[in-house]
């Protein structure tokens, strides 16, 4: 309201002084350069951490060239350093994170939209979002404390025994049950990108127009044939999307893998060996790293994982963006 | 009509076996999501005293608390906030008002929302290079540097979709009444999307609460209560991370409560933000 009178009281003075359209005048040029190079710095904190890290990394990349990304050796000592090792830890958590979390996801957003009674709807939905909020070093401590015990002491004994005679598997699920290692992260990593891709799948179910489903009803379909056959179609894109910003999360996540990785730089054929992912080996080593090399490589590494989660989310953004403009025409 | 009765159940049976799986998958996530929390409560609770509060972090063996942690966490996120807030509602403003539609805004918005889910040990990295090596050692001054780095993006997104809220006839009238354009940015615009602007600073807060991986080179850790910006500083999230992974006791209840206190602050803060906006949704 007060706003109102002071804009009303300043535009019915009759008499503007050009001294006042001036001090207006400038003080538009103000906020306006103002607030485009506070938008410009986004683009410069980008440009900022591309180049700072590519600064950082070169002497990694002179000393070692591409043997670095295919080397597995780490070995502070002789300062030979190679970045296999954990690149295939995070691809390898991340993957197991998908192939568990997707299907889950999937599941709890079907719930959401097609299962849940009404009145059930909303508190789940927020129950999720907050969720999503939890930081990462909680998931940890109870990874640590919680998970890898039950898993070392119920599941992993369970999965090598199952799997002892089977060709291929029995040398995925082999070895002790150490508890910790890259099948506990990648369950961690499951558990945490559950709620990111269950928020942005319930969403885009959210936005195939009724008409359509109720139509497909109409015809007879089952409630499957309805989800699988007009409301995936429907949000294809969408869906990608979310898997991939969920994708984007697991491959840069550090402080629950941290804790649970066991922090090895072998790459076993077992997943139930402990390993190494990019961000765990930054944060576990960083501090402690003494000589350009060692500092270098970790820059190096922290590049590469940049690098891959850009290309990850910038995918996940323009699928995501191709849906928000498809309904918009609709809409 | 003649209906193939076969074909028919098997759809049925079909769908029923998918449908009880989501069901499965349903509760299964919501009860490994629950019963995270609810080792939360259960741990963190019974370390909890006044000496976590009144008391620095101990040497393994000693009773103490984690005062010097929370002062550094509040800190540090304080910094952060003050730092990243008004550089992320002016370029949120710049996207809705002066810059709608143009490319600048479109490059902008893409490279925001990539930088929301962007791993932030980067971020990390990031800082490390530009304070921390041209400063020598680490310090209170670049944690939270770092941490206003994730707060940016936060703010960004919610300013420019609140404002974008705000209808145009609103501005269009403030217009009309002769009043240049930052009057009607800062007093008609600003206005009515205040709530939804406070939303995103309170969810930027809850983010960077318990980032734990930009700190880690950049405020790294004290075990001492420390003032000094320009030196290490404890925080919560590292000393969490160390203590959890110590063989002590000790260390490992005290990091289970300070678990809890983050979990309790962001939880806080989310229902919050959310409480803020849809009071307001209701009433426009």
């Amino acid at each position: 309201m007060n706003s109102n009178a002071q804009v009303a009281s300043f535009a019915s003075s009759s008499e503007i002084s050009p001294d006042a359209l001036r001090r207006h005048g400038i003080r538009d040029t103000v906020l306006r350069n103002a607030t485009r190079s506070a938008a410009l710095t986004v683009l410069l904190l980008l440009g900022g951490v591309i180049i700072s890290l590519i600064h950082g990394s070169l002497p990694a990349f002179k000393a070692f060239g591409f043997g670095f990304f295919v080397t597995e050796t780490w070995n502070p000592v002789t300062e030979k350093f190679g970045a296999l090792a954990p690149i295939y830890g995070t691809v390898v958590t991340s993957l197991i994170a998908m192939l568990i979390g997707i299907p889950i996801s999937m599941g709890v957003a079907i719930f959401i939209t097609e299962l849940c009674p009404r009145w059930l709807k909303r508190p789940i939905s927020t129950a999720i979002e907050l969720l999503a909020g939890i930081p990462s070093i909680i998931y940890g401590i109870w990874g640590l404390f919680v998970l890898s015990p039950f898993l070392q002491k119920y599941v992993q004994p369970l999965l090598i025994e199952l799997f002892s005679g089977v060709p291929v598997l029995s040398g995925m699920f082999a070895g002790p049950p150490y508890g910790i290692g890259v099948f506990t992260a990648g369950i961690i990593l499951s558990i945490m990108v559950l709620p990111y891709i269950t928020s942005v799948t319930r969403d885009v179910f959210e936005t195939v127009p009724a008409v359509l489903k109720e139509s497909a009803y109409g015809l007879g379909c089952t409630t499957w044939e309805v989800v699988s056959r007009v409301v995936l179609p429907y949000t294809r894109a969408g869906v990608i999307g979310g898997i991939m910003l969920g994708l984007g999360r697991a491959l840069g996540e550090t402080m629950a893998v941290t804790f649970v990785i066991g922090n090895s730089h072998r790459i076993a054929a077992s997943i139930l060996a402990p390993g190494t992912t990019i961000s765990a080996n930054i944060a576990n080593e960083f501090t402690e790293a003494d000589g350009e090399l060692y500092t270098s490589s970790l820059i190096a590494q922290g590049l590469i994982l940049f690098l891959i989660t850009f290309i990850v989310l910038a995918a996940a953004r323009l699928l995501l963006l191709r849906l928000d403009m498809q309904t918009g025409k609709k809409a | 009509m003649n209906m193939n009765l076969a074909i028919y159940r098997r759809r049925r049976i079909f769908n029923r076996a998918i449908m009880l799986l989501s069901w499965f998958a349903a509760v299964s996530g919501i009860f490994v999501l629950t019963l995270i929390l609810g080792t939360l409560l259960y741990k963190g609770f019974g370390g909890l005293s006044w000496k976590v509060f009144s008391e620095t972090t101990p040497p393994p063996g000693s009773d103490g608390g984690l005062l010097n942690a929370i002062y550094g966490s509040v800190v540090m996120t304080v910094l952060g906030t003050v730092i990243g807030t008004p550089i992320g509602m002016l370029a949120g403003t710049y996207m809705a008002e002066y810059g709608r539609g143009s490319k600048l805004t479109l490059l902008v918005r893409f490279i925001n929302d990539i930088l929301l889910s962007a791993p932030s040990i980067v971020v990390g990295l990031f800082v490390y290079e530009i304070m921390v090596v041209g400063m020598k050692h680490f310090s209170a001054w670049a944690g939270g540097v770092s941490l206003a780095f994730l707060v940016l993006p936060v703010v960004v997104r919610t300013t420019e979709d609140m404002l974008l809220l705000v209808p145009d006839s609103m501005r269009e009238a403030s217009a009309a009444l002769g009043s240049p354009r930052w009057i009607v940015i800062m007093k008609v615009a600003y206005r009515a999307a205040r709530a939804g602007m406070i939303t995103g600073v309170l969810l930027a807060v809850a983010r960077i609460t318990g980032e734990t991986a930009p700190l880690l080179f950049t405020a790294l850790n004290n075990q001492f209560m420390s003032t000094n910006m320009n030196a290490p500083m404890a925080n919560l999230p590292v000393v969490i991370f160390q203590f959890a992974l110590s063989p002590y006791v000790d260390w490992q209840k005290l990091a289970w409560t300070g678990a809890l206190l983050i979990t309790i602050t962001v939880l806080a803060l989310n229902i919050g933000a959310r409480a803020l906006t849809s009071s307001r949704s209701k009433q426009s």
